[in-house]
């Protein structure tokens, strides 16, 4: 029987596919709109595995732990209640996606089994070989098709949210989106709107996102009112694959199963990887972090293999370390990793059951997101986030398999937040359906202005140029004046936008307008992410200042929020919930101090 | 190696459009694939003759030939085209949208027809609810790994693309005969087996497959697709028989 309720859920990754389940099985209608197919959503691509203290290995591993560990990781940063209720809730998460079917590895005894990651000294991560993110997005995507066919859930996919519909009261009451193939226009009533659209970083121009990771609906929420919070942590993984229109990610699961990361130990050494003598070869990280050694948080690991590669110590002097498996046999490598080793065979040729695997780091997450209260509440009355699109859970560095838990947490708690949201809002209370003619028709005209405008601008070049000067100077290294030259540069971008041409005299499925679209979205993201950095002088998780190298609590134990004016961000910071563990310092070098539950 | 790559596209503006072929030529570097080509032309689409014409459309996103999307004929067999180098084709590389699917514009295609066939044969888990009821029944990590492979299906339709019966809603294919597969070996999802068994018993089902088992071989998930029709057939027989033993 239906509710009467209407939920827009915008995005199908693990996130919003999660938080579409939950409505659907409540009893309420949900619209399900999505860029591309939800089952080829950015999800797919997370490999190594989903975190829960399950501790069947017998080594004492907790949830309290596993909380620890990611306050920890995350260098204190993250509100903790939040974070400790997504840990407590991580095995029942573990555990419901192994009875939809996901084929999680087993142990002899036909248990789940579980692997090391980074940031832990506990087997907590579930997997399915190297593919797990592929694997619980379809599992989430079965039991949706299933509300699916029970008319709970519409899905619209091929359908981009071009920006949310507020009434006079800035209470949101659905979203205005593009068909991207007729490229018609068209507004989603909703009692309340939860946005799923994952992490931006196609502003980075290459990264390890999939094409749709544009931030661009996030975009239009900020430019509408909706807080940004802790833009300037962007996670750059430890190991890509550098590529010509993409970085591919090399799991952490390489790691976790043994890999070793190492250079040659004589600069320049132009021996073959087989020839070099284990006593002149260089595992910086072992020898730096004996606790931890390769499994250090990704931070961490990423800074250490940028200095050695800056300072000319990277294999063959160029921008790459090896990241070798080859001591372990082949057999348990196709099993535990398979997915990702035909990944590197596939792009780079080489074999690395039997080659060093060639890496360096890339643009891989954003800590940063909308802000959310510990609901998933945006600051935006009736509108919600959950997953990477959102700030929450991570702090300044995120560990490595807690990003599918966040994404499946954020959508449970969001589900039931948009439900009583709804109950209580009251229907139609503003102007009626004018409104949603007034948003429709407003970005009508800004489709028609792109549209018609000629101008000499190439929007795909300025989109490289961006890419380049966000890579060179808003990522592993932070300096203020490269940061201040960089937010001129995307100011003169952002002049220059306005004299592109879409070049695409066919309007039908076409590329360019909706690109256009994304590149506006993404130069507004990218001035938040660069002042953010500009502004706060210190150290933490990701975000790192040679002129400021350490962690200041005194001055930065807070949040960052920006919002949007027309002149650009305006910057606010908030309180960071520590209550439950007292900030520490990080130190990986050494075991980590225990912390006793309150 | 030559300093430019040829590629011909063939493109249709829409879907009543006539279809015609289109020649490009771009800068060779190292390590391109076929979509950082079609980006390069997207950027400046002049053809090799000088005319300047319309960016052509395709699909990707992940480019990391796990989601699917971008699925084409590359020099005329059907796979991922962010996983095609340019240094293992032949020049010029020949890009052809997939046949089987209605063509939308240039290189893409609408492959939602997959996404039916797993809502006719039930492809999930009857759960009881998503509220915590523990973990899922034990399995042998041999079983997991059988259905593992069939659980990497990616719906990119290459499968479909190759099977000389799949044609005009004549046959289901062997990609959501593979997803019979994968849930009737799981234990929870034996329970409603019989339902998936009868989803692929009717005039366009698992009978229609000839056995020409281009579908394994193009595969690029290397799923035992011809295995899953063996025993999915086994299964419907047997299934079959019974129910006219009740009879």
């Amino acid at each position: 029987m239906a509710s009467g309720i209407k939920i827009v859920v915008v995005g199908g990754g693990l996130a919003g596919l999660a938080a579409a389940m939950k409505i659907a099985e409540a009893g309420h209608e949900v619209d399900l709109l999505s860029v591309v197919p939800v089952k080829r959503s950015h999800s797919v691509c997370a490999q190594g595995g989903i975190n829960g203290a399950v501790n069947t290995k017998g080594e004492g591993d907790s949830t309290w732990e596993h909380f620890d560990d990611t306050v920890y990781g995350g260098d204190f940063l993250a509100n903790q209640p939040p974070a400790k209720a997504m840990c407590e809730m991580a095995p029942a998460i573990i555990y419901l996606f192994d009875r939809m079917g996901v084929p999680f590895s087993r142990t002899k005894e036909g248990l789940l089994d579980f692997r090391r990651f980074g940031g832990t000294k506990h087997h907590r991560t579930a997997f399915a070989g190297a593919s797990t993110g592929q694997q619980l997005l379809y599992a989430l995507d079965e039991q949706v098709r299933r509300y699916e066919v029970d008319d709970r859930v519409k899905k619209y996919e091929g359908w981009e949210m071009m920006s949310l519909i507020l009434d006079d009261h800035q209470v949101c009451r659905g979203v205005v989106a593009m068909n991207l193939r007729s490229l018609e226009l068209k507004a989603f009533p909703a009692d309340a709107v939860i946005i799923a659209t994952g992490g931006p970083g196609l502003i980075y121009g290459k990264s390890t996102n999939s094409m749709v990771c544009t931030g661009s609906a996030v975009a239009a929420c900020y430019q509408q009112g909706a807080k940004y919070a802790n833009g300037e942590f962007i996670q750059v993984h430890p190991t890509s694959i550098p590529g010509e229109d993409k970085l591919r990610l090399m799991s952490e699961s390489a790691r976790g199963e043994g890999g070793r990361v190492w250079v040659p130990r004589a600069k320049g050494d132009k021996r073959s990887s087989s020839s070099i003598p284990e006593n002149e070869r260089w595992y910086f990280l072992e020898e730096k972090y004996p606790a931890y050694g390769n499994l250090v948080p990704r931070d961490i690991a990423t800074r250490e293999i940028f200095q050695v590669c800056l300072s000319g110590m990277g294999v063959s002097g160029e921008n790459q370390v090896y990241l070798d498996l080859t001591h372990i046999p082949a057999e348990t490598l196709d099993k535990k990793l398979g997915a990702i080793l035909e990944i590197y065979e596939m792009f780079v040729g080489d074999d690395p059951r039997h080659v060093p695997m060639r890496i360096f780091p890339g643009v891989h997450y954003s800590m940063g997101g909308l802000w959310v209260d510990f609901n998933q509440h945006t600051n935006i009355p009736g509108l919600l986030a959950a997953g990477e699109c959102d700030y929450s859970i991570h702090g300044a560095n995120r560990l490595g398999a807690n990003s599918l838990l966040s994404c499946v947490y954020g959508g449970f708690i969001a589900a039931p937040a948009a439900i009583n949201w709804a109950n209580g809002v009251e229907r139609s209370g503003s102007n009626g359906s004018g409104l949603y003619e007034q948003q429709t028709k407003r970005q009508q005209e800004i489709n028609d202005k792109l549209i018609t405008q000629s101008g000499n601008e190439n929007q795909y070049k300025l989109h490289e140029e961006m890419g380049r000067i966000m890579t060179d100077n808003v990522t592993v290294i932070r300096y203020n004046d490269r940061l201040k030259e960089t937010d001129d540069h995307l100011r003169e971008l952002m002049q220059r936008y306005e004299r592109i041409s879409i070049n695409d005299s066919n309007l039908w499925a076409t590329m360019a307008l909706p690109h256009a679209r994304h590149l506006k979205n993404m130069l507004d993201l990218a001035r938040v992410i660069t002042l953010g950095a500009l502004n706060r002088n210190e150290s933490r998780g990701a975000h790192y200042k040679p002129d400021f190298p350490d962690r200041d609590d005194p001055n930065w134990l807070k949040t960052t929020i920006a919002e949007y004016s027309g002149e650009g961000p305006v910057f606010s910071y908030e309180p960071v919930d520590v209550s439950l563990i007292p900030p520490r310092k990080r130190d990986y070098s050494h075991e980590k101090k225990e912390t006793k539950k309150a | 190696m030559t300093n430019t790559v040829e590629i011909h596209i063939k493109r249709r503006a829409a879907p009543d459009a006539p279809q015609h072929w289109e020649e490009f030529e771009i800068p060779y570097r190292p390590n391109l694939n076929v979509i950082s080509c079609l980006m390069e032309i997207r950027k400046h689409p002049v053809t090799k003759s000088g005319q300047t014409t319309t960016p052509p459309s395709w699909d990707m996103n992940c480019l990391e030939q796990v989601c699917g999307i971008c699925t084409m004929v590359i020099n005329g067999r059907v796979r991922q085209s962010c996983s095609a180098l340019v240094d293992n084709l032949d020049q010029p590389i020949k890009l052809e949208p997939m046949s089987k699917f209605p063509n939308v514009r240039d290189l893409m295609v609408d492959r939602s027809q997959m996404f039916d066939h797993l809502r006719r044969v039930n492809a999930w888990i009857e759960l009881d609810g998503t509220h915590d009821l523990g973990p899922g029944p034990r399995m042998d990590q041999e079983d997991v790994q059988e259905r593992y492979a069939y659980s990497r299906c990616m719906t990119c339709g290459c499968c479909l693309e190759a099977c000389p019966q799949y044609d005009e809603d004549h046959y289901i294919g062997p990609q959501a005969i593979a997803q019979v597969r994968l849930f009737n070996m799981h234990p929870s999802g034996a329970t409603t087996r019989d339902e998936r068994l009868e989803a692929i018993m009717g005039a366009d089902g698992i009978t229609n497959c000839g056995n020409a088992q281009n579908c394994v071989k193009v595969c690029p998930m290397n799923i035992p697709l011809t295995k899953a029709i063996y025993e999915e057939n086994r299964e419907t027989v047997v299934h079959g028989l019974l129910g006219w033993l009740k009879h």
